[in-house]
C-alpha cells in the first residue's frame, strides 16, 4: 500500500486513458473537447512510458516519451487549424451537426 | 517512503479528479483549465519519480503552448454561446451505452494486464541498452543518449514539428478581398518603364492624364 511501485503508476495511466476514451464517446458538446480527450489518452501513454524507462532502469523510454511530447504538440496544432477553418466555412463544431460527409 | 507515498496519492488523486472534469464539465474554458491542471499534476508526479527533464519539458510544452493554443482556440470560436447540455436527449442517441461498456471493457482488460504481468527478473538486465547512470544529471544523460543514438529521430521529430507549422498556417491562410494590403514582391519587381512615361509635351496644349 505505502510502497509505490510501477503497478501504481500504470494503473494511473489506465485510468486517465479510459477517462479520455469515455470523454471521446459521451461528448456531445464541441470537437475541441474530442481534442483534448486525446490529448489525455496521449498523456496517459507517456506515464506508462515514463514509469518503464524508471523501474526497469532504461532510458530509452524517456527519450520515445519525448517524440510522444513532439507528435502530440503537433497534432494539436493541425486538430485546431482544421477546426478553425471548418468553423469558418460551416459556423458550428458541434459535433452532431457535423455530417457533411453522411451524403 | 510514507511522504513519497502520500504525494503520489495527492497528485494522481487531483489528476484523475481533473481528467474526468475535463470530459464532464459543461463549459469547454473549464475544461482547458482543468487540462491544464491534469498536465500540472501529471508533470509533478514526474519530477517526483525522477523524470525531472520530461517534467519541465512537459509542463513548458503543454501548459506553455499546447493548453494555451486551446484557450486561444476556444475563446476565438465563441463556443460558449452555443448551447450546450451534457448529454443529448435519450431518444436519438443509442451509442452512449455502448461506449461506457467498451471504456469499463477496456479499463479491465488494462488492469487484468497490469495486475498479471510478470517478468523474470534477468530480463531487467536485458532491457538496459542504456542505463540511468545516477551520478549524471537526469538532463545530462537524456542529452547523451538523444543526440548520439536518436539523432536521427530528433531531427525527423522537428521535421514533424516544421510541416505542423506549414500545414496550420497554410490551412488558417485566406485572402480577403477588399483589404488593402502592401506586397513586397509587386513593390521590387516594379521597373521603370511601367511607372514612368516620358511626354513630349507641346505648348498650349498641356497633357493629358490617363487614370
Amino acid at each position: 500500500m505505502f510502497e509505490i511501485g510501477l503497478g501504481h503508476y500504470l494503473t494511473l495511466g489506465a485510468i486517465i486513458f479510459t477517462v479520455g476514451v469515455v470523454g471521446i464517446f459521451l461528448n456531445r458538446k464541441n470537437i475541441i473537447v474530442i481534442l483534448m480527450c486525446i490529448e489525455l489518452i496521449l498523456l496517459a501513454v507517456n506515464v506508462n512510458l515514463v514509469s518503464f524507462s524508471i523501474f526497469i532502469n532504461d532510458l530509452t523510454g524517456q527519450i520515445f516519451a519525448l517524440f510522444i511530447l513532439t507528435v502530440a504538440a503537433a497534432e494539436a496544432a493541425i486538430g485546431l487549424a482544421i477546426i478553425v477553418v471548418y468553423y469558418r466555412n460551416s459556423g458550428t463544431i458541434r459535433v452532431e451537426e457535423i455530417n457533411k460527409l453522411k451524403g | 517512503m510514507i511522504v513519497h507515498s502520500i504525494f503520489f496519492y495527492i497528485f494522481s488523486l487531483i489528476a484523475i479528479i481533473a481528467a474526468i472534469m475535463v470530459t464532464v464539465s459543461k463549459n469547454t474554458v473549464h475544461s482547458v483549465f482543468f487540462l491544464i491542471l491534469d498536465f500540472i499534476s501529471i508533470s509533478c508526479l514526474f519530477i517526483m519519480i525522477g523524470a525531472e527533464f520530461l517534467g519541465m519539458i512537459m509542463l513548458i510544452v503543454y501548459v506553455g503552448a499546447v493548453a494555451v493554443l486551446f484557450l486561444f482556440v476556444v475563446m476565438m470560436l465563441n463556443v460558449a454561446q452555443q448551447k450546450n447540455e451534457l448529454f443529448v436527449k435519450a431518444k436519438d442517441s443509442n451509442h452512449i451505452p455502448i461506449g461506457l461498456i467498451v471504456s469499463i471493457i477496456i479499463f479491465f482488460e488494462l488492469i487484468i494486464v497490469i495486475g498479471g504481468w510478470k517478468h523474470k527478473p534477468q530480463i531487467v538486465e536485458s532491457f538496459s541498452t542504456v542505463g540511468i547512470n545516477l551520478t549524471n544529471s537526469n538532463t545530462h544523460s537524456i542529452g547523451q543518449v538523444l543526440y548520439t543514438d536518436y539523432i536521427h529521430l530528433f531531427q525527423l521529430s522537428g521535421m514533424i514539428l516544421l510541416v505542423a507549422m506549414i500545414g496550420a498556417i497554410v490551412l488558417t491562410f485566406r485572402k480577403r478581398s477588399g483589404v488593402k494590403k502592401q506586397s513586397y514582391f509587386k513593390q521590387i519587381s516594379r521597373e521603370k518603364y511601367e511607372g514612368v512615361e516620358l511626354v513630349e509635351v507641346e505648348s498650349n496644349k498641356g497633357v493629358k492624364i490617363d487614370v
